[in-house]
């Protein structure tokens, strides 16, 4: 696929869901840096039965990295951990209906984004235990 | 039903609307009159007219000393392919080094950088934070191996005006050939080539309202340069190929009219570019000029959104029916921040939020009203979303 992108990146570009912050969250996820041209910050809020009950992001970057992150919320809100863990850079640019050669890049920071929001979790989790 | 939206193009820099005049000029070439400019007989013979009389023209536009210094070829980046290459190819027993700016367009650019792979010596001069090439380090790179300077005439990003006439008269000091890529510049800026110390320059048809598909090498008499394009005598055996003579009567007409109205249309220009930046910097702030605060093309504005990327904004401004461009990363299909802004010591974040509006002869003060009543919520919208913009609160 080439330069162009899909309605529905536009789509999640122009009424991007979630966006914002969880000021309680759970997990916090940041990734990138500005020489690169992105960067997202992604919130997860996960309940005792760890599943995801909400997720919120804030993302600097074109509008590929916008739609990739509103996508990761939609797909994650309501999965367990361990189903968000299986979440891959694929299937949200799946769910866009594919992205751009030079813009595959926006769903690896998405996924990377999840990872450490996920990480952050089950640190703050196992540091409550201990 | 809702009112068909407003279109405003601020892209003029990519490239311009092909002006009436031009088109009509050109109508009669493509089948009229559809003889080989080089036959000798009755169909061929207004077909050479019209290119004469282009090559007049656009002589005229740039002030040279004589039409015959004029070569016609498929547009501003043949042009600087075929000064740049031509030159090396003609000095090589001279020398092998050239000197250019680290801010050239992509034309200039990977020539230099192809040459330097061929095993010429290539200097990237660097440039000031306004965009400005240092003429000092210009003059102490100059040694007795150096060919070629090649500078361009106004930058496409920023619209900074470089110095042509000092490094001209540095050129002409040292003996060293001057090519200037003029695309950006020419029919908006005064030239004047025959009392210029310019051996080569470069222009588009497409930049200045006339077709795409043309451009003109200056070619200041007495220049050695070796022919790239080879076949038959076309171009006083500078170029060869059957002349694209609808494209090169568009590209002397557009001249012709540029020339005319240059002056008139420099200030409106002017005007028009103020008063968007005016209106931009009076309704949101974090917002910096990118480029030279007065020597600068007339109708350039490149100005940084702070905290944000550009893309988003070209895209939210794209739905709202305007055309505007970004010199950084996304739009040009590279992941590269703008190697122009780069090289001004931009900071890499305020980098990737730079917007480039370049205004042309069709856009009025309206176009300007409604892109200052558009562009506010965007901005406003795009920072909300970005995680930089609390930090920078």
């Amino acid at each position: 696929m080439e330069g162009q992108y899909t309605e529905k990146v536009m789509e999640h570009f122009r009424n991007p869901r979630n966006v914002g912050e969880i000021p309680d969250a759970s997990g916090i996820g940041n990734v990138g840096n500005p020489v690169c041209g992105d960067i997202m910050r992604l919130y997860i809020k996960v309940d005792e039965n760890e599943i995801i009950t909400d997720a919120k992001f804030k993302t600097f970057g074109c509008g590929a990295a916008i739609a990739t992150s509103s996508m990761v919320t939609e797909l994650v809100k309501g999965k367990t951990i361990e189903e968000a863990l299986k979440v891959s850079n694929h299937a949200v640019a799946e769910a866009l209906g594919g992205l751009p050669k030079i813009k595959m890049h926006c769903s690896v920071l998405a996924e990377q984004a999840l990872r450490r929001a996920i990480d952050d979790y089950l640190a703050k989790k196992k540091a409550k235990i201990a | 039903m809702t009112a068909e939206m407003r279109k405003v193009y601020l892209d003029n820099n990519a490239t311009t609307r092909t002006r009436e005049e031009v088109i009509a000029a050109m109508a009669p070439y493509f089948g009229g009159i559809y003889g080989n400019a080089s036959s000798i007989h009755q169909f061929g013979r207004p077909a050479r007219t019209a290119v004469d009389e282009a090559r007049n023209r656009v002589a005229s536009l740039l002030g040279a000393a004589s039409p015959e210094e004029i070569i016609f070829t498929s547009g501003g980046t043949e042009s600087d392919n075929f000064a740049i290459k031509g030159v090396v190819n003609a000095l090589r027993s001279k020398g092998n080094h050239i000197i250019t700016s680290a801010i050239e367009h992509p034309a200039v650019l990977n020539t230099c950088k192809f040459l330097a792979k061929e095993g010429c010596l290539v200097t990237f001069v660097g440039v000031d934070e306004y965009g400005v090439i240092k003429l000092d380090e210009l003059k102490k790179a100059i040694t007795d191996k150096t060919i070629l300077i090649t500078v361009m005439h106004a930058n496409n990003e920023i619209g900074t005006i470089e110095p042509v006439e000092e490094i001209g008269k540095i050129a002409e000091e040292k003996g060293v050939y001057f090519h200037t890529d003029a695309v950006q510049s020419a029919g908006k800026l005064p030239l004047d080539l025959k009392n210029m110390n310019i051996s080569l320059l470069s222009i588009s048809g497409h930049k200045l309202y006339g077709p795409k598909g043309v451009g003109a090498l200056y070619i200041k008499k007495g220049t050695k340069i070796t022919p790239q394009m080879l076949g038959g005598h076309h171009e006083m055996g500078k170029r060869a190929g059957t002349e694209n003579v609808p494209g090169i009567v568009g590209l002397g007409k557009a001249c012709e009219l540029a020339g005319k109205e240059l002056n008139a249309e420099s200030k409106k220009l002017t005007e028009l570019r103020d008063y968007l930046y005016k209106g931009i910097t009076s309704k949101i702030e974090d917002v910096r000029l990118n480029g030279h605060p007065q020597n600068r093309l007339p109708n350039t504005l490149n100005v940084g959104f702070k905290y944000l990327e550009g893309e988003g904004i070209i895209l939210n401004l794209d739905m709202e029916g305007v055309g505007a461009s970004t010199g950084s990363a996304c739009t040009s299909g590279s992941l590269e921040p703008s190697h122009v802004l780069s090289a001004m010591s931009v900071d890499a974040a305020d980098i990737q939020g730079s917007v480039r509006f370049s205004i042309g002869r069709d856009n009025t003060k309206e176009d300007i009203n409604y892109v200052v009543g558009v562009l506010p919520p965007i901005i406003k919208r795009l920072r909300d979303m970005s995680p930089l913009y609390e930090k920078g609160k």
